[in-house]
């Protein structure tokens, strides 16, 4: 166990450089280019002498390096800082939106891996068949829709034309938000409090938004399955199985499924980067209050802090993220060891 | 040298082209058929953007075209959207945008990302550790978040939004020349280049770039598939591109408003022209993966 601790404390520490280059690159670009809080708050015309004194109140007068630095220092003791813009600070203006991203994010990827790994086993099971060309021509169209297109087109036939799905929005408006302060993930909320319409009204919000990154991402996790599969039942084991007379669909299920799964879950970190970028797309289409409209809404604004406090944190999932999928190949591979 | 050394003759080139046009296909079957088919599909979009004229006589702008949000018909096959304006008109001249922007954004990344990777896989040590500390933390990143950053910064235009997609895929270039740049310095022929004096830009340029240009062809069709939905993506949000150039990603933001009301046809034609153009950039890309290096992709 001391070993697993000080595995986990090792690689949270190796997120320390990541986050320090993006957020570089991240300042740097909000410096140098055009724009700046106090001009998108005050507009133009504001007198000079007031726009100075503006400046001056957030320290955007001083050097850029200074800045840095001084913002670098309030990092490592964990702040991030108060919004140019609004009267918040940047903590808990993410700390609204964190919950809906990872919900969200979460259930894409459920959805994809429950699409996925069966379509993927599927094919692999009937090579060169006409359902493996089909199964192949599917991952290929679905890995080419635009995140936000599926989306529209998700809303236009199961929202307004079938009317079976709400096209906006993590909840209904009679569904109170009192009920949702405890974690901000409706779901868990909603159980909590034991509210079981409520709940039922959240996951009735969360099917279109899921579904639209579990069906475009499902195409990675078809070609990952398919591949890993062809591998497994090539092997010997697998031969092993078959010659005692165990069923075809245990062999290729239990036999060969379950180890072709260790491979994708070390590929999971990596999807996990493109499912925040389809989430943000996601957000913008279904009007989902999450991080990547809270980043949008703020780019706008300029508002510096809050939009470097979202760099951090997406950062911080990203990595949380590849550490938890490492942690997982451990439980599921006994061989590996840390 | 079996084969006769023929003097070059338009008969003999054709026959040759053809022979290896067949030979290819037998061997290489499905992979072939692929190819061929993204090659179609680009073929198709890049004649729109060449003879826009051609497909359309509806002007992309002309608020007159036809009734407001009028459904598809055989006067506008596609519908009119909300300012009366063709869709269809608009989806063909759209096509030089996006085409145009994911193109020359592929290659600004290239053009970064190639040296780059040659020098630090080439030269190694500290220089090389910083760098690809860099790449991989922005690889590592979603891409798509930098490309907002950068674009909402830059403010609208057309070569903003190309700069703004292009900073996504640097790194891709980087890792992927870097590792076979590492790979490749330890062969024999490059010893032996070194064995005889060569200097090192020469043994970059000659021996090194040469032999890593195989697989960055592969990776190009794929990145310019890749840039095409950032590109989309980047527009569908509102950031990149200024009113008045017709746009897909655009278009669809527009007809998102429109939604509800059951206006299908300006949401479904701007995004299956985006799937379309990305899948042949794709399957282009795979086909070409398989005949150059069937390797490549397994990893």
């Amino acid at each position: 166990m001391r070993h697993l601790a000080s595995y986990i404390l090792t690689r949270l520490l190796l997120a320390i450089p990541m986050i320090f280059i993006l957020l570089t690159i991240i300042f740097v670009v909000l410096r140098v280019m055009p724009g700046d809080p106090v001009s998108a708050m005050l507009g133009d015309r504001a007198p000079l002498r007031v726009i100075n004194e503006k400046k001056h109140a957030l320290g955007l007068d001083k050097p850029i390096t200074a800045q840095y630095v001084d913002y670098l220092g309030q990092l490592a003791r964990g702040d991030l800082g108060n919004s140019m813009i609004f009267q918040q600070t940047v903590s808990s203006a993410i700390g609204d939106k964190l919950p809906a991203t990872i919900e969200l994010t979460l259930f894409g990827l459920l959805a994809s891996l429950g699409i996925g790994i069966p379509l993927g086993a599927a094919a692999a099971r009937r090579r060169r068949s006409g359902r493996d060309f089909g199964i192949r021509l599917y991952a290929n169209v679905v890995y080419c829709i635009p995140v936000f297109w599926m989306g529209l087109l998700l809303q236009l036939l199961f929202g307004v034309v079938l009317g079976w799905f709400p096209i906006s929005g993590r909840t209904s408006p009679r569904v109170t938000s009192s009920a949702f302060s405890w974690s901000g993930f409706y779901t868990i909320d909603t159980l909590r409090i034991g509210n079981v319409a409520a709940f039922g009204d959240v996951m009735w919000h969360l099917v279109l938004p899921a579904l639209t990154l579990g069906i475009v991402l499902s195409g990675i996790f078809v070609r990952l399955t398919r591949a890993n599969m062809l591998d497994v039942l090539k092997t010997d084991y697998i031969l092993a199985a078959r010659a005692r007379g165990i069923p075809e669909r245990r062999v290729v299920f239990n036999h060969g499924l379950r180890n072709a799964l260790i491979p994708i879950v070390t590929m999971l970190g990596l999807q996990f980067s493109l499912l925040l970028a389809g989430a943000i797309l996601t957000e913008s289409t279904f009007s989902w209050p999450g991080m990547g409209r809270l980043l949008l809404e703020r780019i706008y604004l300029r508002d510096y802090p809050t939009i470097q406090g979202v760099i951090v944190v997406y950062t911080l999932l990203v990595s949380v993220m590849s550490l938890v999928v490492d942690l997982l190949y451990a439980a599921i591979d006994p061989r590996v060891k840390y | 040298m079996g084969v006769p050394a023929a003097r070059f003759s338009p008969a003999g080139g054709l026959a040759n082209a053809l022979g290896w046009f067949t030979r290819t296909r037998r061997k290489y079957g499905m992979e072939w058929w692929i190819m061929i088919a993204g090659m179609i599909v680009i073929l198709f979009v890049v004649t729109m953007t060449v003879f826009p004229g051609l497909f359309t006589r509806f002007d992309p702008n002309d608020q007159n075209a036809g009734g407001q949000m009028k459904p598809p018909s055989s006067e506008h096959l596609m519908g009119t959207d909300n300012l009366s304006r063709d869709v269809w008109a608009r989806v063909v001249y759209g096509a030089r945008t996006i085409l145009g922007v994911a193109i020359a954004a592929a290659l600004v990344s290239a053009l970064i990302g190639i040296p780059l990777g040659l020098l630090s896989g080439f030269a190694g040590g500290t220089f090389d550790r910083i760098l690809s500390l860099i790449m991989d933390s922005v690889y590592s990143f979603p891409g798509l978040i930098l490309a907002i950053a950068f674009a909402a910064m830059l403010g609208p235009g057309v070569i903003n939004i190309t700069l703004a997609v292009a900073v996504v895929y640097i790194p891709t270039y980087f890792r992927l020349v870097r590792g076979q740049t590492l790979s490749i310095k330890e062969e024999v022929y490059v010893e032996a280049a070194r064995a005889i004096g060569a200097r090192r830009p020469t043994i970059l340029s000659r021996y090194v770039f040469p032999n890593v240009i195989a697989t960055v062809v592969v990776i190009f069709s794929l990145n310019i598939a890749d840039a095409i939905m950032t590109e989309a993506a980047l527009s569908y949000i509102g950031l990149g591109l200024p009113a008045g150039i017709p746009d897909w990603g655009m278009d669809l933001s527009m007809g998102k408003k429109f939604l509800p009301s059951g206006m299908w046809w300006m949401i479904t034609f701007p995004g299956l022209m985006i799937m379309l153009l990305a899948l042949g950039f794709t399957m282009l890309g795979e086909g070409l993966a398989e005949v150059l290096n069937p390797r490549l992709l397994e990893k």
